[in-house]
């Protein structure tokens, strides 16, 4: 029987034995030259032994199994308590006067972690709501950007007027896109959402005389409000109330349409998509609406999106922020707003306060991530289940 | 002969060669997919650092002056191991605690280990391209038969067809080959005969790790560089190609790959090169539109 001791420092050997070529040689051959470094080996060989002494050391005084099993339940208490009015009323104010009192650095960190949720609720709608899993949802991101950046330069159009006219042109691509991918279950739409939004973002980089290619649109119109002058603090203020407002327009939609008939019917299409159809739920117009309604809210953040940096170009739209934009979605919770708020909040502000990890920043943002989920396998909040009290006697 | 002979040719073995690469990373994805139903997202990473550490061993030996034939079979089978050994890891540590968890959460721990390898490749490699030992270059010249089809790429054609020839073997005739199929028909059953799951799906993370390791090698010593982001796109490819030809069938993945590389190579060639990736997404969407389960998927239908 292997102690917990010599099981960590097997733990550490196997961990030393993976890293042994990468970090413990550096080698380049068109100078001939080879560099064995040791000492990161013997730091990877500590630093894993310790953290696997540590993990059987918490996995035995709560076993693990356990412990994932006590997130499946009862969690639905976190997002209660935070439901309650005071909470949220005071949640509200502090959201009212944080950039009054932070730098104006903090606030452009802010105005970030409240585009993505937005960008989360969206997302929120399809993956979340609707339980269609889409890996390209930065694709009408860039077509709200790409449409303010065009529109504002080549016909001198407003925000206020690009604002809805973006939001409804990125409706209408996801309902396009939707058309095809009806038939499409599952893993296969994944991927199929996944090479739509590559598409889009080639397209960009590839048709240069529209798009500006990969150096994209520089000297975007920042939002204005006709006969008022902002300095520079001010604008970035005011930038922040508007992202803040678009934010709790997207909680209050994503709020009552959950409750809605359409949003029953998006849940009954995400736990069974048969038996949805037997009681009597029409499939395409359901998934239509939601792929149509998720776009909507990445087309207006992507104007938001556009004016706050006044550049855009393809590489702001890459794979890696539909990942990240559905991991705000799974890691708060499937369908949660609470938990789409929260994992926004942490997925950006983390990477910010990580800043001390120096290099090692992302490296740590990338565990995280892994051992978020295997401690919370069903997001941070758990989203309850709308259900009907029953007389007492009956049983089910 | 006529011009466009020679050059039709061309397009076509080069298509060939990267077609081929395309079918040994998306056989890790489908046997994956076949067997837990996951998207195994760091695939593409892990065959990244197969590549770096070929590079590092290919470096090694080459300073040291060894023959060509055994550096190149000598870095071929360090990848492969130490790919085995990532994959194998990766899915102790990412996958197997959310064996039981909803069907997302898998996803997304392995976009955080797919950031999580980038960053560690940068940390202990560099972010910058890194020469790789263009091996194929002492090749003998096919003389006048080199203008189809170069030394290059007869080597990477040959050792794709050994290695499928290889797991074709595995799968068919080995025992553990029988319980991945078994466990891929159904787990519960398998595992009530006695199958030890575990230890089969590891095998299969292992395998599939080997092979993506496989192309990487043999893609990098033809392009002459790499860095930490080869991963990514390739991934994204090999999933394609594995979906393309049904996710879950082994000689679907090796389909769905040529298809896909040929595909590629002739729309670069003939159409626009620019537009090259455009076209081999049109295709896939084109393909699912009209076959929802790709190309030798199995029409699965649902019982209720």
């Amino acid at each position: 029987m292997k102690t917990p001791w010599t099981r960590s420092l097997l733990i550490g050997l196997w961990f030393a034995f993976l890293t042994l070529p990468l970090v413990g040689f550096r080698t380049d051959f068109l100078e001939k030259t080879l560099h064995f470094r040791p000492w990161p080996l013997v730091a990877v060989f500590g630093v894993t032994s310790l953290f696997a002494f540590g993990w059987s050391w918490y996995a035995r005084r709560q076993p693990v199994e356990t412990a994932l099993f006590a997130s499946y339940g009862g969690v639905g208490g976190w997002g209660q308590r935070l439901n309650s009015k005071p909470v949220l009323l005071t949640l509200l104010s502090l959201a009212l006067v944080l950039p009054l009192v932070t730098s104006g650095y903090q606030t452009g960190i802010l105005i970030t972690a409240l585009t993505y949720i937005v960008l989360g609720l969206g997302l929120n709608i399809v993956v979340g709501v609707a339980g269609l899993l889409d890996l390209g949802y930065v694709a009408f991101y860039a077509v709200g950007a790409y449409a303010y950046g065009l529109l504002s330069q080549q016909y001198d159009l407003g925000f206020w007027v690009v604002l809805p006219v973006a939001g409804v042109l990125a409706a209408l691509l996801g309902v396009l896109l939707g058309i095809p991918v009806l038939r499409l279950r599952g893993d296969y739409l994944a991927i199929v959402t996944l090479g739509f939004g590559e598409i889009i973002r080639l397209v960009l980089e590839n048709w240069g005389e529209v798009t500006g290619g990969p150096s994209g649109i520089s000297g975007i119109k920042k939002p204005a409000i006709p006969g008022v002058v902002m300095d520079f603090q001010q604008q970035n203020q005011f930038l922040y109330y508007l992202i803040l407002l678009l934010a709790l327009v997207a909680i209050w939609v994503n709020h009552r349409l959950q409750s809605s008939r359409l949003g029953r019917s998006w849940l009954a299409l995400r736990e069974d998509e048969i038996a949805a159809q037997a009681m009597g739920i029409d499939l395409t117009q359901t998934k239509l609406t939601a792929f149509g309604l998720g776009a909507f809210w990445a087309g207006v953040v992507g104007v938001f999106f556009a004016a706050k940096s006044s550049f855009i170009n393809p590489a702001s739209f890459t794979f890696h922020e539909s990942a990240i934009i559905l991991s705000i979605v799974v890691l708060g919770g499937m369908g949660s707003i609470a938990g789409v708020v929260i994992a926004a909040g942490l997925l950006i502000l983390l990477p910010e306060y990580l800043r001390f990890l120096q290099e090692y920043r992302m490296l740590m943002f990338g565990a995280v991530m892994v051992l978020m989920m295997i401690f919370r396998p069903d997001g941070l909040i758990k989203n309850p289940r709308p259900f009907y009290s029953r007389p007492k006697k009956e049983d089910r | 002969m006529p011009e466009w002979v020679y050059y039709f040719t061309e397009i076509f073995f080069s298509g060939l060669t990267r077609g081929s690469i395309y079918a040994l990373i998306a056989l890790g994805y489908t046997m994956v997919y076949g067997i837990l139903g996951l998207i195994n997202f760091a695939h593409g990473e892990v065959y990244m650092i197969g590549a770096f550490v070929g590079l590092i061993f290919a470096s090694i030996f080459s300073i040291l002056g060894w023959p060509v034939w055994s550096i190149f079979v000598l870095a071929l089978l360090a990848a492969m191991l130490w790919s085995g050994a990532y994959g194998y890891t990766i899915e102790q540590v990412a996958y197997k605690p959310l064996r039981n968890a909803p069907r997302l959460a898998p996803l997304i721990s392995a976009i955080g280990m797919s950031i999580f390898l980038r960053e560690y490749v940068i940390l202990a490699q560099s972010s910058d391209f890194r020469a790789f030992p263009a091996l194929f270059e002492t090749l003998p010249d096919f003389g006048a038969f080199g203008d189809f089809l170069q030394p290059s790429e007869a080597v990477i054609i040959s050792t794709v067809l050994v290695a499928l020839a290889g797991l074709f073997y595995l799968i068919r005739f080995t025992k553990t080959g029988r319980a991945m199929r078994a466990i891929a028909q159904d787990r519960e059953m398998a595992m009530l005969l006695g199958v030890d799951s575990d230890r089969v799906i590891s095998m299969t993370f292992i395998v599939g790790s080997a092979l993506a390791a496989i192309g990487a090698v043999l893609i990098s010593t033809q392009m002459g560089q790499i860095n930490y982001n080869i991963g990514f796109i390739v991934g994204i490819k090999a999933f394609t190609a594995a979906v393309l030809g049904g996710i879950g069938s082994i000689g679907g993945a090796a389909l769905g790959g040529l298809v896909l590389g040929l595909t590629e190579a002739f729309a670069a060639g003939y159409l626009s090169s620019d537009y090259e990736d455009v076209f081999a997404f049109l295709v896939l969407v084109l393909i699912l539109v009209f076959k929802p389960s790709g190309l030798l998927g199995k029409n699965h239908t649902e019982k209720v």
